[in-house]
């Protein structure tokens, strides 16, 4: 899974400047390399300003506060929509993820790295992977028919601990709830979070991990004081990149969050997030204006996802500095 | 150097003698470090059972690999995913001819050619489009194809939003087994006079060759399982369609997506029968993948 840790350090050059002759297949073949790099250059650029352009016409003509109204209505006119209920859905459903998520990957990646032989590790590391091959679809479906019921006596003990704390509070008896989408979404981000992790983990100089062992450390201690300092930095990123991801999940959050009419706080509630509002409206796109409302809502997600996205290059590229 | 051994402690077997209490908290994280990996195993475990326990029997049965839901009612049994199959394939393929040659060339950009700011700004951009949601590239391809061209929700514009979920993974895979293969063959080949464009296109990229393809199959992977853009731009037909540019196509998530709204068990079965052939092949596809890499990577 090294395509997704964001290797992409340009380093000292393998070819250098020799060889290139200036020969007509010379011209061509750096002409269709450097195309294609400008290409992808361009694709962001257009993703940016398509998004932009048809998304601003629609917030002109949005007869509401698009930051701040809790309202979703495309088919009034002048139409009303604002996006603090998506924006709340989005957020917690994937905070509650990552935090599922991360203490988990960790762990496994500890197992993978420290614990297992590499007899085991190997084909446990596939194992892991393969939870990343299930297409979204299927934990949606499996999320509704068999985790649903499943998590209900879950959610139920803990409102009744814990349900004077608004976030817990699950008077509102929805059966799609939030909590249930970020136990899947957890689920779903584990394979990256994991990967990443093993990989900075395994980077461990082993001079730093021999050099604790030697001192007396159990392997634990070695792992506290050796392992987890060298690799915080990555697993951050690592959340970072599985965060990225929860926040534009949208097939299996949509199957599987109820929506509801009252907006609640609570995690025991149903709603919408971004991505799944666009996908469950996807067939309404009629008129541009609202197909532009909708695409406002994919710009802030789009937003959204660069910024943490972004957030975890920095974290790992200044690791990469500070460990060269 | 002094070489005492400590008198204070008594010897007991090991080298160094530890604390009951630091022994303990060395137990608590081993256990603790084997139930994270349980754990993360009981869903896929739990999955993979549910999916073939619940869509086997369907997908041994008569005209599931051959036929289409054509004029099937949602409580009927019979017909099959063909329509669907081949509405997944063609337009991850249709990706792949468009997202492998640019993919390709980004990553010898990257490695052989990209030096300084373009570069870097090109690096930085492969990462962001790895982290784009599927369905913003969804909609992205909507605002260019439906609102400013005027055309029609069709399979090609399917393709051309998967594009931008492929090209990451393509040019990540491919630069990656390009800067494993050792400068000493470049050097060699410039040594022959042979130019740099020939260098690469016949030494370097052939080299590289199995991880390329890895990288390939891997995207082509992800790109099946892919839901959201088939949600904006990819109605579902129950017929056999082929036709790229005009009307609906089936594909496997949307066939999984439309029995999932039926309560009937015919419909149920087929949603879990739909559901194992997409696993199927995404699995396939990944361990070709990985069975490619390990035999015919770059040797270190």
């Amino acid at each position: 899974m090294a395509t997704i840790t964001g290797r992409s350090e340009l380093d000292a050059s393998p070819s250098g400047d020799l060889g290139g002759t200036g020969r007509f297949g010379d011209r061509l073949f750096s002409g269709l390399a450097t195309g294609s790099g400008i290409v992808v250059v361009g694709i962001i650029a257009a993703v940016a300003v398509f998004l932009i352009a048809q998304a601003v016409p629609a917030l002109g003509k949005d007869g509401s506060n698009f930051l701040f109204d809790r309202i979703w209505d495309v088919s009034s006119s002048p139409l009303k929509f604002g996006i603090p209920d998506l924006l709340w859905v989005t957020v917690i459903s994937s905070i509650v993820a990552m935090v599922l998520a991360v203490p988990v990957a960790i762990g496994v990646a500890l197992f993978l790295t420290q614990y297992a032989s590499p007899r085991v590790s190997r084909p446990a590391a596939y194992l892991v992977d393969l939870l990343a091959a299930v297409p979204s679809i299927v934990y949606g479906v499996w999320g509704v028919v068999y985790l649903t019921p499943f998590l209900g006596p879950v959610q139920d003990g803990i409102s009744s601990a814990l349900g004077w704390i608004p976030l817990f509070d699950n008077s509102a008896g929805t059966t799609g709830t939030i909590f249930i989408g970020s136990v899947v979404l957890a689920i779903m981000i584990l394979p990256i979070v994991t990967a990443i992790s093993r990989e900075v983990f395994a980077q461990t100089p082993s001079t730093h991990k021999e050099g604790a062992l030697a001192l007396g450390a159990t392997r634990w201690e070695m792992i506290r004081t050796a392992v987890l300092p060298f690799g915080a930095p990555g697993a951050l990123s690592a959340a970072m990149l599985g965060l990225g991801r929860a926040l534009g999940e949208t097939i299996a959050i949509s199957l599987i969050l109820s929506t509801v009419p009252d907006f609640s706080w609570s995690l025991f509630s149903g709603g919408e997030t971004f991505a799944s509002k666009i996908a469950n409206n996807a067939a309404e796109f009629d008129t541009p204006t609202k197909a532009g409302a909708f695409i406002a809502a994919g710009l802030v997600l789009f937003v959204l996802t660069f910024v943490v996205n972004a957030i975890a290059r920095v974290v790992i590229e200044r690791r990469k500095a500070f460990t060269e | 150097m002094t070489t005492e051994t400590p008198t204070a402690a008594p010897f007991q077997g090991g080298l160094v003698v530890r604390s009951g209490s630091r022994v303990l908290k060395d137990r608590i994280a081993t256990v603790l470090v084997y139930l994270a990996f349980a754990l993360a195993m009981v869903p896929l475990i739990w999955i993979m059972w549910t999916v073939v326990a619940n869509g086997w029997d369907l997908l041994l049965s008569a005209g599931w690999w051959t036929h289409s839901q054509r004029n099937i009612l949602p409580e009927q049994v019979g017909g099959g995913a063909y329509h669907a199959i081949y509405g997944t394939v063609v337009q991850a393929i249709i990706c792949a001819v468009i997202a492998v040659p640019l993919g390709v060339f980004t990553a010898i950009y990257l490695v052989e050619y990209g030096r300084g700011r373009l570069a870097r700004v090109v690096s930085f951009m492969v990462d962001i489009l790895t982290g784009i949601p599927s369905i913003v590239a969804a909609l992205f391809i909507y605002a260019v194809w439906v609102t400013t061209f005027g055309f029609h929700r069709v399979a090609f514009a399917v393709s051309l939003s998967l594009v931008l979920l492929m090209i990451p993974v393509v040019v990540r895979s491919t630069e990656e087994m390009l800067k494993l293969v050792p400068n000493e063959l470049r050097e060699a080949s410039y040594a022959l006079g042979v130019p740099k464009w020939k260098t690469i296109a016949q030494i370097v990229v052939p080299t590289a060759l199995g991880g390329i393809v890895t990288g390939i199959m891997l995207g082509l992977a992800r790109v099946m399982g892919e839901t959201a853009p088939l949600l904006i731009l990819g109605p579902y037909a129950a017929g056999i369609a082929t036709d790229l540019f005009n009307g609906p196509m089936a594909a496997l998530p949307t066939l999984i997506r439309e029995n999932f709204g039926q309560p009937d068990p015919a419909s149920q079965a087929r949603m879990w029968a739909s559901a194992l052939t997409l696993i199927l092949i995404v699995l396939v596809l990944n361990i070709a993948g990985r069975f490619v890499a390990r035999f015919s990577g770059v040797k270190k």
